[in-house]
């Protein structure tokens, strides 16, 4: 606990310094980044021994706010947020400062200053064991998240972008706030502990969930509460992308995780609405995916769409708790976890390679790429990587997460009673069809960005990135691979948390663990045979070839006389027939210029796709609010001694309030 | 094991001949004598003799393409059981292995196709992924409803267990599971009425116009890899449809030939009297399918 302390004070300082140099780069760079990189490293050793021994650890110290008390605690669930926050936040700082290289002295202190606030407040989120603690760290959480989104504010869109994603948090923060007073008033306390021995009644715990789901899942990017990911994913810089899609997201999840014990639902309950949420989050978030034409804006969907995936996989694991079946706990929520893992990884992965393909190409927008694997082929090897762990494919680490919610589904769609089995089958029909989807998904993006011929000029002078970036993308790759094969341990490690979060008895949990350990084992091998296999047959194409012709040639053009790179398939024309199926939900705008006469000169087609819940939900609320706001302008009028007045006004009828027999 | 083993290589060695099956069935049909039953292997080995030409436009993508798709089928005919004998690769979830593996294959053919930057490529691989999207969750409320109605957890625990006694328990699921499994056969395997595996030039086509740019030992790779799903997918058919298990390795092995040689004359037939459907009415065959797949889980829940 104490080594955690110092890192944040590591990360604090160093942070406060890099913006005290206002004018030199070098200091932000090393002094703020390094400072990063070297808490991070400190952090993980108590993190580490969390995990490995599944202790807690508790600190208490006086503190002079309010009811407030700086209480932290360290236990295995929180241990597991933190394990990627710290791995992932040293890799994105190292990816930052070449990242950023031709950004200013100042804003680069700035951005130093930010990212390291960032870091701590997210680390301190996961260690607060004090509602006041908690809802501060998430504030400056969400503000600092709010600063390096908007990194490049003179542009209008970064500037919108910047607000909707300010106004989401907020609203959500609201949620938080009245969640936390409500706990507060009924048990007299702030104090997570407090609430975990006195848990709220049960008449107020559909109001508590409720708001825990909706305060919580603004952050995690529940749909239709998600409309943030979209727009602040694209406008921050991509090691933010990174930061916010791979951690920050997880940590709405970690807080509802958290709040669940602090008043009892029946698990059936929180089950089916787990698996409401996550059907309607993944399916709406891979179509959303599907139809997107900007990388990081597709990636954005995408994450809305495995926190769908995660959510079925803890739906799951209540439903094991309702019918007492410790597999389908184990299953569910392990998986769940392992995804979580698996999800932090392979998305960072794809929002740097995303980062570096904005670097060489100068856009995010899949339309102008094209043929930038011979260009950048290390990069090209990490997203190739990436996206196949995000289709969830074997034999990499997507695939286990899937294969144990899946395996969950099977159990639990087999047990007797229609309550538990028929959720179950929706979340393996549910998932297999996300999966499919994102395998749509994925397979356009790595397709249409790195193979085929370049679209534009500026991708066909596109360079491979520089050494630490493409080594940090090595690295991510490195550990898609490595989970997949490894993935026996890696499970091992979310047993200690399933424990934490089920009450289960340990000796019963080991033994249903150790059995999915080795089936996962198994499945290893089965990793191993598969790439053996390819090798096998790669081995046997190479001596069929040996000393035969290789030619090249052109692509086989059907006897056209001029082929060109207009002429390949696009991200939209890849994806037609299934965005033509999902158009009532997609709503895909066309304008058409349909050629004209014997000798056609001209014609145009442009599609769009609105963000539909934003559209239709949030534009028309957000009109109506302010409609009824407007009301009450007159209120405002500029005049500081009314304003005094009205201070006054409502001190004193806090008092009489207050005072009242 | 020696049993698994001889039916995994068995299942290698006679997965081109399944195609000329259902190739001499069409040739009955359409009145004509119809190319040798060994065509196949004939052109395989022909085409593994040759050398290649690749576009200048690919990458290490494309090779990789048709050795990815061939090694998921040889795993995924390594999961699945003849009858009563269990396959030689087995495990809790297994059939969810083997369902991906097609997956994989997929996702290895389509980049392969996307790699050569020709808009006929691209097309193929646009309507193959389109197809598989609606395809997997049909297939995979299929093994769900496999296992809902055994109880098992590996497919060569739930195979052996779809006996003679289970059918009049669940004989109408099963019927159902047959139907939504043959939609989904001719769908993943590119046949009429989804696809026509003898037209290369035509803009309805979807498998075989993804590998026009792939030459010799390249596409030797894709044609057997696509036989062998074809064999794969069929064999899981009989296996499920066909109650006779015997737990002889000679009888198991015969029950399942003479299955798959049902297999292949159903296919045959189907393509010699079908027109292949209108690209828009693919989705709707498989929403049939589905709709199959789904009342047979229903009539599980029972």
């Amino acid at each position: 606990m104490w080594l955690l302390l110092a890192a944040l004070t590591i990360m604090l300082l160093g942070g406060i310094l890099a913006a005290l140099w206002v004018r030199s780069a070098t200091a932000a760079k090393f002094i703020g980044s390094g400072s990063l990189v070297l808490a991070c490293a400190l952090g993980l050793i108590p993190v580490a021994h969390a995990l490995l021994t599944g202790s807690v650890e508790n600190l208490a110290l006086p503190w002079a706010l309010p009811f407030a008390v700086f209480s932290l605690g360290l236990d295995p669930l929180s241990a597991f947020f933190l394990l990627p926050l710290l791995v992932l936040s040293a890799l994105a700082a190292i990816f930052g400062q070449t990242y950023l290289r031709e950004f200013s002295a100042p804003k680069l202190a700035g951005h130093a200053f930010f990212l390291n606030f960032f870091v701590a407040a997210m680390i301190l989120v996961l260690l607060a064991r004090n509602g006041m603690l908690f809802l501060m760290s998430w504030e400056i959480m969400s503000l600092a998240s709010f600063f390096l989104v908007t990194l490049e504010h003179e542009k209008p869109a970064i500037q919108t972008a910047g607000w909707i994603y300010l106004v989401a948090a907020h609203l959500g923060v609201a949620c938080l706030l009245a969640l936390f007073l409500l706990l507060g008033k009924s048990s007299g306390s702030l104090e997570f502990s407090q609430w975990l021995a006195h848990p709220a009644p049960a008449a107020l715990a559909g109001v508590l969930f409720t708001l825990a789901l909706l305060g919580f899942g603004t952050k995690a990017g529940f749909v239709p509460l998600h409309v943030w990911l979209p727009v602040a994913h694209p406008a921050a810089p991509s090691h933010v992308s990174a930061l916010m899609s791979g951690v920050m997201i997880k940590l709405g999840l970690y807080g509802l995780l958290r709040v669940l014990g602090f008043f009892s639902l029946p698990p059936l309950t929180l089950g089916w609405t787990f698996i409401a949420v996550g059907l309607l989050s993944g399916i709406s978030g891979a179509v959303m995916a599907l139809a997107q034409r900007d990388l990081k804006r597709l990636l954005a969907y995408s994450s809305v769409e495995n926190i769908g995936i995660i959510a079925l996989g803890l739906g799951l694991g209540f439903l094991g708790q309702a019918s007492s079946s410790l597999t389908l706990v184990v299953l569910g929520f392990g998986g769940a976890l392992f995804h979580l893992l698996n999800h932090a990884v392979f998305k960072s992965l794809l929002f740097l390679g995303a980062g570096s393909l904005a670097h060489a190409t100068g856009t995010t927008d899949m339309e102008q790429m094209g043929g930038l694997l011979k260009k950048m082929p290390w990069t090209g090897s990490a997203f190739f990587i990436g996206a196949l762990a995000a289709c969830g494919l074997p034999p990499l680490s997507g695939f286990v997460g899937e294969f144990l919610i899946v395996l969950g589904a099977l159990h639990g769609g087999s047990a007797p009673g229609a309550v538990q089995a028929v959720p179950a089958w929706a979340v393996l029909a549910g998932l297999i069809f996300i999966g499919a989807l994102a395998g749509v998904v994925f397979t356009k993006a790595f397709g249409i960005i790195f193979l085929g011929q370049a679209r534009r000029k500026e991708s066909e002078q596109a360079h491979e990135a520089e050494r630490p970036l493409t080594l940090v993308l090595a690295v991510l790759a490195l550990a898609c691979l490595g989970m997949g094969f490894a993935s026996s341990w890696i499970f091992s490690l979310t047993v200690p948390v399933i424990a934490q979060l089920t009450h289960a008895a340990a000796p019963l949990l080991q033994n249903e663990a150790a059995e999915i350990g080795t089936l996962l084992r198994t499945l290893a091998l089965a990793f191993g045979t598969l790439l053996g296999l390819t090798a096998v047959l790669f081995g046997l194409r190479h001596a069929l070839l040996r000393g035969r012709e290789q030619a090249s040639a052109n692509t086989w053009d059907c006897g056209a006389a001029q082929v060109t790179p207009r002429m390949q398939y696009t991200a939209s024309s890849y994806v037609q027939p299934l965005t033509s199926l999902f158009r009532f939900f997609l709503r895909t705008r066309k304008q058409q210029e349909a050629p004209r006469g014997l000798f056609p000169a001209d014609a145009a087609l442009r599609t769009e796709t609105p963000p539909v819940f934003y559209e239709l939900i949030f534009v028309p609320l957000f009109q109506r609010v302010a409609w009824a706001l407007s009301k009450m302008r007159w209120l405002q009028h500029g005049r500081v001694q009314l304003y005094v007045l009205y201070i006054a006004l409502a001190l004193a009828g806090l008092l009489t309030w207050k005072l009242r027999p | 094991m020696t049993a698994a083993v001889c039916c995994w290589f068995l299942s290698l060695a006679l997965a081109p001949l399944f195609l000329g099956i259902i190739n001499r069935t069409k040739a009955f049909f359409a009145g004509r004598h119809g190319v040798p039953w060994c065509q196949v292997y004939f052109d395989l080995w022909k085409l593994l003799h040759k050398g290649v030409v690749c576009s200048r436009t690919t990458t290490w993508v494309f090779r990789l393409g048709p050795m990815l798709g061939l090694a998921a089928m040889l795993g995924a005919a390594a999961l699945l059981p003849w009858g009563a004998i269990p396959a030689g690769v087995a495990f809790t979830g297994d059939m969810i292995l083997f369902a991906y593996a097609f997956a994989l294959a997929r996702f290895g053919t389509v980049l392969a196709a996307l790699d050569t930057g020709s808009s006929f490529e691209g097309m193929g691989a646009s309507r193959e992924i389109w197809i598989s999207v609606l395809a997997e969750p049909v297939f995979f409320v299929c093994l769900g409803t496999l296992v809902a109605v055994t109880h098992q957890g590996s497919l060569s625990g739930v195979i052996p267990a779809l006996n003679p006694q289970v059918w009049p328990k669940a004989g109408l699921s099963l019927v159902l599971l047959g139907g939504a499994l043959f939609l989904v056969l001719l769908a993943e395997n590119a046949r009429i009425p989804v696809d026509d595996p003898n037209t290369h030039l035509e803009l309805t086509m979807i498998h075989e116009v993804m590998v026009l740019d792939h030459a010799g030992p390249d596409l030797a790779f894709i044609v057997y890899g696509a036989g062998l799903k074809l064999w794969v997918l069929a064999a899981l058919l009989v296996n499920v449809l066909v109650p006779w298990k015997p737990l002889s390795p000679w009888g198991s092995g015969a029950v399942m030939l003479a299955g798959m040689l049902g297999v292949a004359l159903a296919v045959g037939i189907t393509e010699s009297v079908m027109a292949r459907l209108r690209l828009r009415r693919i989705p709707q065959m498989l929403l049939i399918a589905g709709g199959f797949a789904a009342l047979a889980l229903i009539l599980t829940l029972r």
